[in-house]
């Protein structure tokens, strides 16, 4: 971030596609499965062959108002499909069916923590149902464009945000939170690879103390969280260097462009950008009773956000770790089996969020994926408990343990890691030291008190890690006062 | 509310459609006359009326969420202009 935050307010509001995790599509009997050749899932609907018929997909309606459920927001209990026209070979009808002036979803929202601890409440405007377009592939066809409809017709929610967020960090913080959202309620895979999870961003900036709006621009289809950062900096910098240089921003389409951090205008959609919506004759309204949405809140597990109250007050976890372990459903799954399992959530909290989060991150790993499994790694954490090893031995333990040689207890018995605890055998090697140091041991008596840290870390080096520091500290106490 | 020569260029633009430069005078006197009898609507007290979205008094029956399509490309294919690796060829659109 380089532009003069003192002087610069930033508005960011974000529009999230996320494809709704049905078998089949939005208003057609074709498959949705990902990676399929190219076309052979476009069937005639998809086509848009004259004569036939959208009808729309139970499935879907069931997920989006999941979705509006879990934001807290209105539910339309009659909502209307329009189509939205324009002309582009990946949508073979000439307009896109979507949901304009009665959505599915209207006002909810969602809070995000800050850098500084604090929760910022964003506010959710709508989310509409819509079919997704086709694929456009260039190059390598004499100079003509390659059309693949597989995901016409996929299912959407489009979920907008109001203009909210002042900076990248925070638009990357509501993006993340829906997208932990919508994989927790299980109404998308939320994969951003294969485009399930994708936004689009409206940018403007505003000196302080200016109340309307600066002109935005909109950063189309950003689809990782590290691009949707660089692209709002980088657009934020070229809006302040147009106003510095007294121009003026212009409302217009851009695309971040990741290989050269940049964003350029996409003119070719500008003079289309009237879409001229109207209720779709081919399609009914959508109506819905209190039965209905009562039926699917019933069917929400617990939210992120109950989650991270309910381990704050069962757990006594801090506000942070208990965001951090309800990021994911299978996260916090993970580590409640541990917290159960070794009888110690706060040791769990740190391990889990420590050593093991550590671990799947270097390695690019989730946690189902974990090498260590919560039991095997509950094991672990009840050495540490009962004294048998140390917190710094464990760390030993827990690499062993994910290289494949077994149980925690196999580990440390193998390798005779087993901490010693035995008074006289820890004493032995005490007064070893002492022996070995009589200078540092006469200034350690003349109120030298530093030099503790010395013979304690002495005495751990001769016990080979394994003693109990707690007992060492203990026993060199009571030599002091011989 | 009457429509000039530009915005009916805009709108057949909009639509793809090929206009005589001709014709535009007698497009906007049409289409202007086809707004002002819709505008007689403005007139009436609507408050209340829900808006009518669609005009059969029916609502949306659904569809169960099963694959009934299996793969026909070749027979859509049959048809189309161009085709190469599966993917439909169309003239070139670039970003």
């Amino acid at each position: 971030m380089s532009y003069d935050t003192s002087k610069w307010e930033v508005v960011i509001g974000l529009e999230i596609h996320c494809q709704l995790a049905t078998r089949s599509k939005i208003f057609s009997g074709a498959s949705t499965a990902y990676g399929a050749e190219p076309n052979t899932q476009a069937c005639a609907v998809d086509l848009a062959l004259p004569g036939v018929l959208p009808v729309f997909n139970k499935e879907a309606l069931r997920l989006a108002v999941k979705f509006g459920l879990a934001v807290e927001a209105e539910i339309g209990m009659r909502s209307v499909f329009d189509r939205k026209n324009y002309f582009y070979p990946d949508s073979p009808k000439a307009y896109q069916i979507t949901q304009m002036d009665h959505p599915i979803v209207g006002k909810g929202h969602m809070d995000i923590e800050l850098e500084n601890g604090e929760t910022k409440r964003i506010g959710i405007t709508r989310a509409h149902l819509e079919e997704d377009a086709g694929k456009s592939m260039h190059g390598s066809y004499h100079g003509m464009t390659g059309i693949d409809l597989n995901r016409a017709g996929t299912p959407l929610i489009e979920i907008v945000s109001e203009p909210d967020m002042r900076s990248a960090k925070e638009a990357v913080a509501y993006m993340k939170k829906i997208h932990s959202l919508v994989r927790y309620i299980e109404i998308s895979d939320g994969n951003m690879q294969e485009g399930s999870f994708r936004c689009d961003a409206n940018v403007s900036v505003r000196p302080h103390g200016q109340k309307e709006f600066g002109t935005r621009a909109e950063l189309k289809n950003i689809n990782s969280f590290r691009f949707v950062e660089k692209a709002i900096n980088i657009e934020i910098e070229r809006q302040i260097d147009v106003i510095e240089d007294g121009g003026k921003v212009i409302q217009e389409t851009r695309l971040y462009d990741a290989d050269k951090n940049e964003t350029r205008s996409m003119r070719s959609k500008e003079e289309a950008n009237d879409y001229r919506y109207f209720p779709d004759p081919d399609l009914l309204p959508v109506v819905i009773d209190e039965a209905y949405i009562e039926q699917i809140r019933k069917e929400l597990p617990e939210l992120p956000e109950q989650k991270k109250q309910r381990y704050m007050a069962e757990y006594e976890l801090s506000a942070y770790d208990a965001a951090v372990i309800t990021t994911s459903r299978e996260l916090a799954a993970y580590f409640e089996t541990v917290a159960k399992e070794c009888g110690d959530a706060k040791l769990s909290a740190n391990w889990v969020t420590g050593e093991l989060a550590a671990r799947l991150n270097k390695e690019e790993l989730e946690i189902t994926e974990s090498k260590v499994d919560a039991e095997a790694f509950a094991g672990l954490l009840k050495r540490i408990k009962d004294n048998t090893i140390s917190g710094k031995i464990a760390k030993d333990v827990f690499e062993a343990m994910w290289q494949g040689e077994g149980s925690a207890d196999q580990v440390i018995e193998s390798k005779g890691l087993k901490q010693i605890t035995d008074s006289s055998a820890i004493e032995a090697m005490v007064d070893e030291v002492i022996a070995n140091n009589p200078a540092q041991f006469a200034e350690l008596k003349g109120g030298k008190d530093k030099m503790m840290g010395f013979f304690v870390g002495q005495i751990m080096k001769a016990s080979g890690g394994k003693a109990n520091p707690g007992q060492v500290n203990q026993l060199m106490q009571k030599k002091l006062k011989d | 509310m009457s429509l000039d020569a530009d915005a009916v260029k805009k709108i057949a633009y909009l639509a793809r459609l090929k206009i005589d430069e001709a014709d535009v005078p007698v497009y906007a006197n049409n289409l202007s006359n086809i707004i002002d009898l819709v505008e007689q609507m403005n007139a009436v007290n609507t408050d209340g009326v829900v808006p009518m979205s669609h005009p059969l008094d029916a609502v949306q029956r659904l569809r169960d969420d099963v694959v009934t399509e299996i793969n026909q490309r070749e027979i859509f294919q049959a048809i189309a202009p161009k085709t190469e690796d599966g993917l439909y060829l169309v003239p070139q659109v670039i970003e």
